[in-house]
């Protein structure tokens, strides 16, 4: 194994960084009685006192204590900010499980367009063709996709989109008189998947991983019966693996009359190779700040499209986006269905996220029907890659794949050996690549392994960078064989060092005091 | 290799003969045979970014936006300026491309944005404790019956003013199918939530109260009493608030209210057509450990400095799963960051100026237009932001007149209170002027009269009857 070139981070914390030195200071503390940035213009129309036009004690006696700074200021203190994360821009981030790919700016500049950032959601159909039409294409595109006919586009995030699967899974039973009251969960799930099934009215039953990280089929089949309304799974699941029995696994709740319900956090690993409805799914939602390339935000926004089966389709939520075709030549013409009769109603307000949408509408157009293939071939080839450059080196021992089959577009690691050999744990690891300059994978997740480190390098890492990274692992690894300590303490060049998390939640602070 | 990949062909070469494989194709082979598609997926064909972007300006080129027209559209989301540096430090890199920050020393300034959107939104709503945001308004409504369900054991009922956004009462009703809930609604006297009839539908099988305020049809509700009933019988007060206003109107939690959501989109986001934005959630102390989301807090470091982590983690699905307060993961942290920025950029001074205008102004528009010909108030109600009216035309066809003449005159209010098949909502921002107000309401005059005037069936109410029962194609 080839050992970087750059030379290795500080090994302590001796001579504190500049931004180290800069002491947090919030928007509030910087505020000065009579500095302000923004104007409001004149009313230019009469303006008695507020209490002639709503009653005295409806009013507010002393307004809101925000910060009193000048634009300069503003600028200037969130750019101070922004220089305190790490980003994507910067530098890789494999983060399982959350898909970290370029986020292309054509995709920003395009959502910027007036036509789509100051369309009104309540703009007549008539006078919105264009959102319309292009929230329509992508619902065809993502029903391609994932093989399924129908789509909403109305969740806001993959959370919300299991929400509404749940939901829809409520109505389609109860639609035929059918009382169920179970959801299956694999041990492997995301924690949005249990969270759901509680909060759609469903008792959570865990189906356990077998010694391959597929779904342990026999346990599946005890307790797949007529109590059961969903199974929700996740394929490739949450280890990166592709479950050999899908197929089986989907007949076997569908015989007992349950529907199936797929997490699409992992559709990345898939496009244009294998679809959730041909491997007998109904439900399955789409993060698209995932594999469709929506910029994560710092957390959000994002969007969770669902597909669905036709005997799922009813139920959608409304309004429905219809197409009617034009007459005589005339282009088609697009409208919102609130009728509907069946549905489970709404989600949300409005149409859901479009300027997510047009970012997402924009990736598919540019990369096309081969280009997802070659995106999701391409993670795989990088996530492949890098286990085999990583496997090479010291993480073969110390940090072995969680189960030993070949992973698609992301893989699974215990630091359990390092923990026992080297008495380091994974998130010591996961602190020292931040030295490195690496965002670390997901870590302690899923919940099934021990010390886990879950590693999604995505498709738009260059082959260069994953070598860093392997090298980076096989450093501090190095690192840990010669001095443990090195990493539990790490890091040392982060705007600040490991935080108290434990006492922020002991005794929460959230949110500032202020002297009025 | 295709757009935003690098692997030329050599180093796939190179990278399979390390990985130990000949092709591509051998790394899917774990995806048995009969679930692979083995064809090409039915999409055009990937685009130059020239080309993408030329098809992207023409979709958005048949839309008419705010840019187009001048737009008094409301019910919810409003078209207020955003200022150039929310623009400008929302697409910086730093902000824009990291994702929830697992790893707070290298997030620092996520996590102190979270920190600033808490403290403003608990000033805004007088509120002690505040997370860092959730989807949007309506769901944010929904959740907070989730919250007060948890809190009343056993309490099955929820009460909901008919003056909450219909999308929010339409959410509400959804999800309380999963929470085994039933809402039960409550409607306007006057304009405003029914005193009495909420005292009636009150019982000990009540767990809360939703109102909202101003309310849909634009009228300040008296919160203190809606939220001191509901507290007599036992239940909590969710009320939904608008940010703008509430510069001017009493907060939430000086009048008692146990729970404040809201749209966040008014403050410094984008119409964008309904999203994204950002759900806003406040609330009492004593319901800190069941509230919904992120919530960022203040902490140490190894040091002794002072710095910002998730604080209360263990009410989430990451940790607590089946018995997490809410299910929410991913949420709107990009769009809370611009809300930040507007509140600073507005700052003290400016969110009451802010207030202050949009009072006088929506007074004035209500009175300007409650002196045209066919326009009558809908309510009497005081109104900050937002009034109804009626018109003595059909709605639909005034409407579309009004746009005739580069003028979107507001929200028609059939669909959701046919009760109202006559009503229209008028929305206001100080991006309205006095001079717009007094277009509208010379252009409503024309379209009004011409409306009534026999024998002209150019806008006719049924060319919208017929695209509305326009069939989907599959
Ligand atoms: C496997 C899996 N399922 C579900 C989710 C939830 O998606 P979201 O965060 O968009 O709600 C995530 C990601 O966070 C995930 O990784």
């Amino acid at each position: 194994m080839t050992t970087r070139p750059t030379p290795s981070p500080p090994t302590n914390a001796d001579t504190p960084t500049a931004q180290q030195r800069e002491a947090a200071t919030t928007i509030f503390e910087r505020s000065v009685e009579g500095r302000r940035a923004g104007t409001v213009p004149p009313a230019g129309v009469p303006e008695p006192p507020l209490a002639e036009l709503i009653p005295a004690e409806l009013l507010r006696a002393e307004g809101p204590a925000l910060p009193e700074v000048s634009e300069p200021e503003i600028v200037r203190h969130y750019n101070r900010l922004s220089r305190r994360n790490f980003d994507l821009d910067t530098g890789p981030y494999p983060l399982g499980s959350c898909t970290m790919k370029h986020n292309p700016r054509l995709n920003e500049k395009v959502a910027a367009l007036p036509g789509h950032a100051r369309l009104h959601p309540a703009q007549d159909p008539k006078r919105a063709q264009g959102a319309l039409e292009l929230m329509w294409r992508l619902e065809r595109a993502l029903s391609e996709i994932c093989g399924l006919p129908h789509v909403s586009l109305q969740p806001s995030a993959g959370s919300h989109g299991e929400l509404a699967g749940l939901l829809l899974t409520r109505a389609y039973h109860a639609d035929r008189g059918d009382e169920r009251t179970k959801v299956l969960t694999p041990d492997t799930a995301h924690g949005t998947n249990p969270a759901t099934v509680t909060m759609a009215g469903y008792e959570v039953v865990k189906v356990a991983t077998d010694e391959r990280g597929g779904v342990d089929v026999d346990d599946l089949r005890s307790k797949t019966d007529e109590s059961v309304a969903c199974l929700m799974l996740t394929n490739p699941n949450t280890l990166g693996l592709f479950d050999p029995n899908v197929a089986e696994i989907t007949s076997t709740v569908r015989a007992a009359g349950g529907t199936l319900y797929y997490d699409g956090a992992n559709l990345q690993a898939i496009m244009g190779y294998s679809r959730p409805g041909d491997m007998g799914f109904d439900i399955v939602h789409v993060n698209l700040h995932k594999s469709f390339s929506q910029p994560h935000g710092g957390g959000g926004p994002g969007a969770g499209p669902i597909a669905v089966s036709e005997r799922i389709a009813p139920f959608l939520p409304r309004p429905r986006i219809v197409r009617a075709e034009g007459s005589n030549g005339a282009r088609p013409r697009f409208e919102l269905d609130h009728d509907q009769p069946k549905s489970i109603g709404r989600l949300r307000g409005f149409q859901g996220n479009f300027g997510v949408f047009v970012r997402s509408y924009a990736y598919i157009a540019s990369l096309g029907g081969d280009g997802l293939r070659d995106a999701s071939e391409t993670a795989v080839l990088n996530s492949n890659y890098l286990l085999a450059r990583m496997r090479s080196g010291r993480a073969g021992e110390r940090l072995p794949l969680a189960f030993d089959r070949r992973p698609l577009h992301e893989f699974v690691l215990s630091g359990a050996p390092a923990k026992r050999e080297l008495g380091v744990r994974t998130l010591d690891i996961a602190k020292r690549l931040l030295d490195y300059g690496f965002h670390p994978p997901t870590i302690y997740f899923p919940l099934l392994v021990d010390e886990a480190l879950m590693v999604e390098p995505t498709e738009t890492e260059t082959r260069e960078s994953l070598d860093d990274l392997a090298a980076a692992f096989d450093e501090i690894l190095a690192e840990a064989e010669r001095d443990p300590q090195i990493l539990r303490d790490a890091p040392y060049t982060t705007p600040v060092r490991r935080l108290d998390e434990a006492a922020a939640s002991r005794r929460p602070v959230i949110r500032q005091p202020l002297d009025r | 290799m295709s757009r935003y990949t690098s692997a030329t062909d050599a180093d796939v070469r190179e990278m399979l003969a390390t990985i130990g494989v000949a092709s591509i194709e051998e790394l899917f082979e774990v995806i048995p045979e009969g679930l692979r598609l083995g064809r090409a997926l039915d999409l055009p064909p990937g685009q130059a970014e020239q080309a993408v972007y030329a098809e992207l300006r023409d979709l958005a080129a048949r839309n008419v936006s705010a840019e187009d027209e001048i737009s008094f559209l409301g019910a919810g989301m409003y078209d207020h300026y955003v200022p150039a540096i929310v623009d400008a430090i929302t697409q910086r890199s730093e902000f824009l491309t990291p994702y929830t920050p697992y790893q707070p020393e290298v997030s620092q300034g996520g996590l102190q944005v979270m920190f600033e959107f808490q403290t403003a939104i608990s000033e805004l709503t007088g509120l002690p404790v505040a997370n860092a945001s959730l989807y949007e308004g309506p769901s944010s409504v929904a959740s907070a019956a989730y919250l007060a369900l948890g809190v009343a054991k056993g309490r099955r009922k929820l009460v909901a003013s008919r003056g909450l956004h219909p999308h929010s009462r339409a959410t509400l009703e959804t999800y309380a199918r999963g929470f085994g809930a039933e809402v039960v609604e409550v409607g306007l006297a006057g304009g405003v939530t029914d005193a009495g009839a909420v005292v009636g539908a009150l019982d000990d099988e009540v767990a809360a109260v939703f109102v909202q305020n101003p309310n849909f049809l634009g009228a300040v509700e008296d919160l203190e009493a809606l939220a001191s009933a509901a507290h007599e019988a036992g239940a909590l007060c969710v009320a939904s608030v608008d940010a703008p206003t509430l510069g001017v109107l009493r907060p939430p939690g000086e009048c008692g209210v146990d729970v404040a959501v809201g749209e966040g989109q008014p403050l410094g986001n984008r119409l964008d057509f309904g999203g994204p934005s950002f759900g806003f959630f406040a609330a009492t102390e004593e319901h800190l450990r069941r509230m919904p989301g992120r919530i960022a807090g203040e902490t140490t470091d190894a040091d002794g400095r002072r710095g910002f982590v998730l604080a209360l983690q263990t009410r989430e699905q990451h940790i607590r799963r089946e018995r997490a307060t809410h299910n929410i993961c991913t949420s709107q942290a990009l769009n809370a960051l611009a809300g930040t920025i507007y509140l600073a950029w507005l700052g003290r001074r400016g969110i009451v100026e802010l207030g202050e205008l949009l009072v006088r102004r929506t007074a004035y528009a209500r009175e300007r237009l409650a002196g045209v010909e066919g326009v009558e108030l809908l309510h009497d109600a005081p109104v900050a932001r937002e009034f109804a009216v009626r018109l003595d035309a059909p709605v639909r066809e005034v409407v579309d007149r009004v746009s005739e003449e580069g003028i979107a005159a507001g929200y028609p209010l059939a669909r959701d209170y046919p009760e109202y098949e006559d009503g229209l909502l008028v929305a206001i921002t100080e991006r309205r002027s006095r001079e717009d107000i007094d277009r509208l309401a010379d252009a409503l005059a024309r379209a009004i009269a011409a409306a009534s005037a026999p024998g002209d069936e150019l806008f006719s109410d049924s060319e919208n009857k017929a695209s509305r029962t326009a069939e989907a194609t599959r």
